[in-house]
């Protein structure tokens, strides 16, 4: 019974991953840049929603709507001062150690606003969960919650791209800027809409992040952060149903290389796995090889 | 006036200067080709009026209006459409999709069908492969899906880009014939082409680029029958 409580875990811890890594992959895909302040992002949604509720006494869903607009709003403005000035230097690198700028920055600004001690986060899920077998399994309800937004959201996200005029433009300009624009698709907009969602998103793994781990530092985002990358990377960075795939093995990995081999090597095992894998698949899980034209 | 009119256009990579004072126009319903060797900067002269590269000097007219600073993405809905070299269809989405992106800045969508149904008739070939994945398509294809794409957005002008650039001598004349049958049914067409011969073949006049500069210009006709020309461009 012990197993199917962890592999339930693991697909909640891996839903988060998900979510996160979701935003990085689509961020990747279409602005070609690793957004490495991402991370950050979901620890200031956190912050927020935290905020929301305990100070202002809101209720769960208002406060959880505010840390979506907020994210959304800092995603946009990030991209807007930060990367957008970057994105025709010669170097690519300029806007990679900008985003790593961008992440310290985050978290500085937690600190100096909310100081450096963990706070309690209460949860936003106020259901019990499920007690199966005649108690020996429960599963709690940030486990299912979480699972199921995640679900919802890939494939909302899916639906979004392939069906939508917005979704398409983004398609045409993650395979083609030049010939995205010939097509009178604004790129620039369409690439502040991708950090816009991406950020949105970020907001929500940062409540469900916190609703199951309550504790919550200006730190906090980063390691799911780096974890929801290595998912995306592990998946095929670039591809939506790759980033899910990707973060739901990584949290199954994740729990179960705690319950059986170590906890202490948990974060090793994850980042082994990651090279395991692009040894043998270097595209990912679901990437696509990348021809190059003669 | 001219339909457009490009003015002392001058375009720098860099350092380095590629365009260097280039002035031509095109009047509504001519073909007028661009002809000249590799680096002549054919592809970068197309490229600076769809708004792709600013040029430092110069400018850009269409219909009367200075479309110098426009931003790229502002150009097609204005009526120009421009067919890209090495056709840079959308090869991981569908012909369909490919298409109906050609028609994104439109909003009238009963019309959108209309000509979607037209690209079909005038590119059968296109019709039959509507859900194919345009990566899979072949060359002349894929051309043919770059043109009907362009088209697409009802241009009253479309710049093509080298057309016929690594296809089969008769897939060449067939892509010829379509750029004739585009222009007779009143689309001012603006063709780049190495394939000289061809290019005179349909145009009405042309404009002779050497490294940055227009050298000759004229009626088709009187080109071919040029000796410089002969010899520099057309093998004989």
């Amino acid at each position: 019974m012990s197993f199917i409580s962890y592999l339930i875990n693991g697909l909640g811890l891996g839903s988060v991953y998900a979510i996160i890594a979701l935003g990085y992959t689509m961020v990747y895909g279409i602005a070609k840049m690793l957004n490495f302040a991402h991370g950050d992002v979901i620890m200031i949604g956190a912050y927020v929603a935290l905020l929301s509720m305990t100070h202002a006494g809101m209720p769960v869903l208002p406060a959880v709507l505010i840390s979506v607009v907020a994210c959304t709003v800092l995603g946009l403005l990030i991209e807007r001062v930060a990367y957008k000035p970057l994105r025709n230097a010669s170097s690519s690198l300029a806007v990679l150690i900008t985003a790593i700028g961008v992440s310290y920055l985050l978290q500085n600004i937690a600190l100096l606003m909310f100081g450096a001690n963990a706070q309690t986060f209460p949860s936003v899920v106020k259901w019990k969960g499920l007690s199966l077998a005649g108690g020996k399994l429960t599963i709690s309800g940030e486990t299912l919650v979480t699972i199921i937004v995640c679900i919802i959201i890939m494939i909302a996200l899916i639906l979004f791209v392939q069906k939508t005029k917005p979704g398409q433009a983004m398609r045409a300009v993650s395979e083609d800027r030049g010939a995205a624009l010939l097509m009178g698709i604004n790129v620039n907009g369409t690439i502040a809409l991708t950090f816009a969602i991406g950020s949105g998103l970020a907001a929500i793994a940062g409540v469900l992040l916190c609703s199951a781990y309550p504790s919550l530092t200006p730190y906090t985002g980063a390691m799911p952060g780096i974890k929801a990358f290595v998912a995306a990377v592990f998946g095929g960075i670039g591809s939506i149903p790759g980033a899910f795939i990707g973060g739901i093995l990584l949290g199954i990995i994740e729990i179960f290389g705690k319950a059986y081999i170590s906890s202490q090597m948990a974060d090793a095992i994850v980042f082994a796995v990651l090279i395991v894998v692009l040894l043998v698949k270097p595209t990912g899980l679901l990437g696509k090889k990348i021809q190059e034209k003669v | 006036m001219a339909m457009l009119e490009v003015k002392d256009l001058e375009v720098y990579y860099g350092m380095i200067q590629a365009i260097k004072g280039i002035s031509f126009e095109v009047n509504q319903g001519e073909v007028i080709a661009l002809i000249g060797a590799n680096g002549a900067g054919k592809t970068t002269t197309l490229h600076t009026i769809t708004g792709l590269l600013s040029p430092k000097k110069g400018s850009v007219l269409f219909e009367g209006q200075d479309i110098t600073k426009v931003p790229a993405h502002k150009i097609v809905s204005m009526g120009m459409a421009h067919v890209p070299e090495g056709r840079r269809v959308f090869s991981q989405l569908s012909v369909y999709e490919n298409l109906k992106l050609g028609a994104y800045t439109r909003k009238d969508r009963s019309n959108i069908d209309k000509e979607l149904q037209s690209i079909y008739e005038r590119f059968p070939r296109l019709a039959e492969r509507k859900n194919q994945l345009a990566g899979t398509l072949s060359g002349g294809e894929q051309q043919m899906l770059a043109m009907g794409r362009a088209l697409m957005s009802k241009p009253s002008i479309v710049l093509m880009d080298e057309p016929s650039m690594g296809l089969s001598p008769i897939l060449v004349n067939e892509i010829f014939d379509i750029i004739e049958s585009i222009s007779k049914s009143g689309t001012t067409v603006l063709l780049v082409e190495q394939n000289a011969k061809k290019a005179l073949s349909i145009a009405d006049r042309a404009y002779v680029l050497e490294t940055g500069k227009v050298v000759l210009e004229g009626n088709a006709k009187d080109l071919l029958e040029n000796d410089s020309i002969k010899k520099a461009y057309l093998g004989e």
